[in-house]
């Protein structure tokens, strides 16, 4: 397993170009390998913003923004996106998946784009079946269109889908807000299970601050992050 | 799997894909059975006449002559006399030829008198002969041949009587002097098709009561009319055949500058060609409105592609997400099109096919047109690749807007 950070922001300074919006700036934040965190960010106070910079899909104008060890800003565009494919596990809130297809293409899509992953992942097809049950979920789903499935069984296939071929680092967005407090708790559960199992480690970004107990570490974003509203 | 994937995206919108599709299905099928048409009509309108050298008549336009003598249509301005047709007929260079008179009608169809030798210089579609159905040639004064089309429509057989009407569209008619059918000619697809052939001599014997196109009281019997000398004082125009090819346009030379009366020669290949350049004003005309509907299936398309975009910024941003580079959205976006194109283009073909099976019985009756059914030449395959890197990039446009939207969006859409 690597023994680099899996995550570290430097000093680092950033505004949309071109509009009105934020200046967000993040004097120093990193994750140590396997830990998890939780950030508490009320909606509009920057998280969006955090997690494009941290998945690269926007380079900051100062700092450094590193993911297991590699300056995203030293990576081109496309060497980026699929440095995103080979490192980090996303989860969103809603909306995960692609709703025509088939539960185990959902999957497996990552490791279409990172070759590394993929070979990390061994057979795919039966990794993405041993992922998928063990989040609890039935293996005559692995063929259904991921469309019909409920949203916590949609949630839950975006966990396999962030695990396979074990990223360092998962980053999760409120991906519990779209389901109740019941599901919410064995959700939580399966999840740290499998991203322990991987040895990952996990950014949760979340507004609800009952969540806190299972983490390494529980952070206020106004903590690590400090957002100038600029115009145009 | 990743065309597994843009045909699930596709399928999941099954109903505005499946419209766009059968619009481009459609216009493909339009557009290839317009070609069909048109070549199949160049090939047929070319065969109708063939190894005849020279195609003689009164003098006016070689298109016009080419219409009355072969095709039937339109009327000769005027005649040529026995005299000159004999003239010509002495010519060291002719090596046969065929005298056609024309002016009479039976039903909707026209009655052509000619010689027995026709049945051996008519050639059509490349040097065939014509053929008999039933029944056999010209014997009796009273004889007729009549086309395949005659035949069918309106259900004649061997030995039953015909009354000719003198002119076209006449209610005259020489029913002192009935025909018989004496043969049905195999079906050419040519304008003989839709003729009744009579002797030359029967045209005479038909029109010896009449002066100067009114019937006059006396009727005069057939045997009496059987003993009299028929030979005509002039025919509607002749078919010519030399003996040698060279020495086609020193014939043809002659008969335009015969000095006793206007006459005109024509070559039926170049009357064919400057008959099919009017022709081909509309063939471009239709070319064109067909292609134009092609273009507007794949406006139509882009159209859904570009409406579909605002409700498919979640899916791009999931993309995105996973590693896919902005370039991978245009590539989907671009394989969809292409796809739908070619399901469009395959449907297009299928359709064709289906509606040449189904009208094939029908157009050949009502236009003597014969459209082959053969497996996509060439020049449509190459059709249908246009239509399918046409559809690719029409999509270009709304895959761009695409591509920059999920460079702006990034994976972070709300929605």
């Amino acid at each position: 397993m690597t023994t680099n950070a899996p995550l570290v922001l430097d000093r680092v300074g950033f505004r949309w170009p071109g509009r009105a919006g934020f200046r967000l700036t993040v004097p120093d934040f990193a994750m140590r390998p396997q830990e998890s965190v939780l950030l508490l960010g009320e909606s509009g106070s920057g998280k969006s913003t955090l997690l494009s910079l941290i998945c690269g899909i926007v380079v900051p104008q100062q700092g450094v923004v590193r993911v297991d060890g590699t300056d995203l800003a030293s990576l081109r565009a496309g060497a980026r996106d699929r440095f995103r494919a080979e490192r980090i596990g996303v989860i969103f809130q809603q909306f995960n998946l692609l709703p025509y297809a088939s539960v185990e293409d959902n999957v497996r899509l990552p490791l279409r784009f990172a070759p590394d992953r993929r070979g990390r992942a061994g057979d795919a097809g039966a990794e993405a079946e041993r992922l998928c049950l063990a989040l609890g979920l039935a293996p005559e789903l692995m063929s259904a269109p991921a469309g019909r499935l409920s949203v916590g069984q949609q949630q839950r296939v975006a966990v396999a889908r962030a695990l396979i071929g074990q990223p360092p680092l998962i980053v999760a967005d409120e991906p519990t807000s779209a389901l109740d407090a019941r599901t919410q708790d064995a959700f939580l559960g399966l999840l740290f299970d499998q991203v322990r199992a991987a040895g990952s480690a996990l950014l949760m970004v979340s507004h609800d601050d009952r969540l806190g107990a299972r983490f390494d570490r529980v952070l206020r974003l106004e903590d690590i992050a400090q957002t100038q509203r600029v115009a145009a | 799997m990743i065309l597994r994937l843009v045909l699930g995206s596709l399928t999941a919108r099954a109903l505005t894909v499946g419209m766009t599709i059968l619009s481009i299905a459609l216009s493909v099928a339009l557009f290839l059975g317009v070609e069909k048409v048109r070549t199949g009509a160049r090939a047929s309108f070319a065969d109708t006449i063939s190894d005849t050298d020279l195609i003689v008549g009164a003098r006016s336009g070689s298109v016009q002559l080419l219409l009355y003598s072969v095709f039937r249509i339109g009327n000769a301005t005027n005649n040529v006399t026995w005299q000159s047709y004999q003239d010509i007929a002495a010519r060291d260079e002719v090596d046969w030829i065929v005298p056609m008179s024309l002016g009479d009608s039976h039903k909707q169809f026209r009655v052509m008198g000619t010689t027995p030798e026709f049945f051996e210089r008519y050639k059509y579609r490349g040097g065939r002969p014509l053929a008999f159905a039933e029944g056999a040639g010209l014997g009796d004064l009273y004889d007729a041949v009549i086309g395949a089309d005659v035949a069918q429509a309106l259900g004649y057989t061997v030995d039953a009587p015909i009354v000719v009407a003198h002119g076209l569209a006449s209610f005259t008619e020489h029913d002192d002097q009935p025909f018989r059918v004496a043969g049905i000619l195999a079906k050419t697809g040519t304008p003989v098709d839709r003729t009744v052939i009579v002797g030359l001599d029967a045209i005479e014997a038909i029109h010896v009561d009449w002066k100067s196109g009114a019937k006059s009281g006396s009727v005069t019997p057939t045997e009496v009319i059987r003993q009299m000398d028929l030979e005509p004082a002039a025919i509607t125009a002749a078919l010519v055949g030399v003996k040698s090819r060279l020495q086609v346009f020193r014939l043809q030379r002659w008969i335009n500058e015969y000095p006793q009366e206007p006459l005109l020669a024509v070559l039926p290949g170049v009357a064919l060609q400057e008959l099919w350049q009017i022709v081909g004003v509309a063939e471009t005309a239709l070319i064109g409105v067909s292609g134009m509907v092609v273009v507007t299936a794949l406006i139509g398309m882009m159209a859904m592609i570009f409406s579909s975009l605002n409700e498919r910024r979640r899916e791009m941003a999931i993309w995105r997400a996973m590693g896919a580079r902005p370039g991978v959205i245009l590539g989907l976006l671009v394989a969809e099109a292409a796809c739908m194109a070619a399901i469009g283009a395959v449907l297009g073909v299928a359709l064709l096919y289906g509606a040449l099976w189904l009208a094939r019985p029908f157009v050949d009756q009502a236009f003597g047109l014969w459209l082959p059914i053969e497996p996509p030449s060439l020049q449509e395959l190459r059709v249908l690749l246009a239509v399918i890197g046409a559809a690719a990039l029409a999509s270009l446009l709304p895959a761009l807007r695409a591509y920059r939207l999920s460079l702006a969006d990034g994976m972070m859409v709300k929605i």
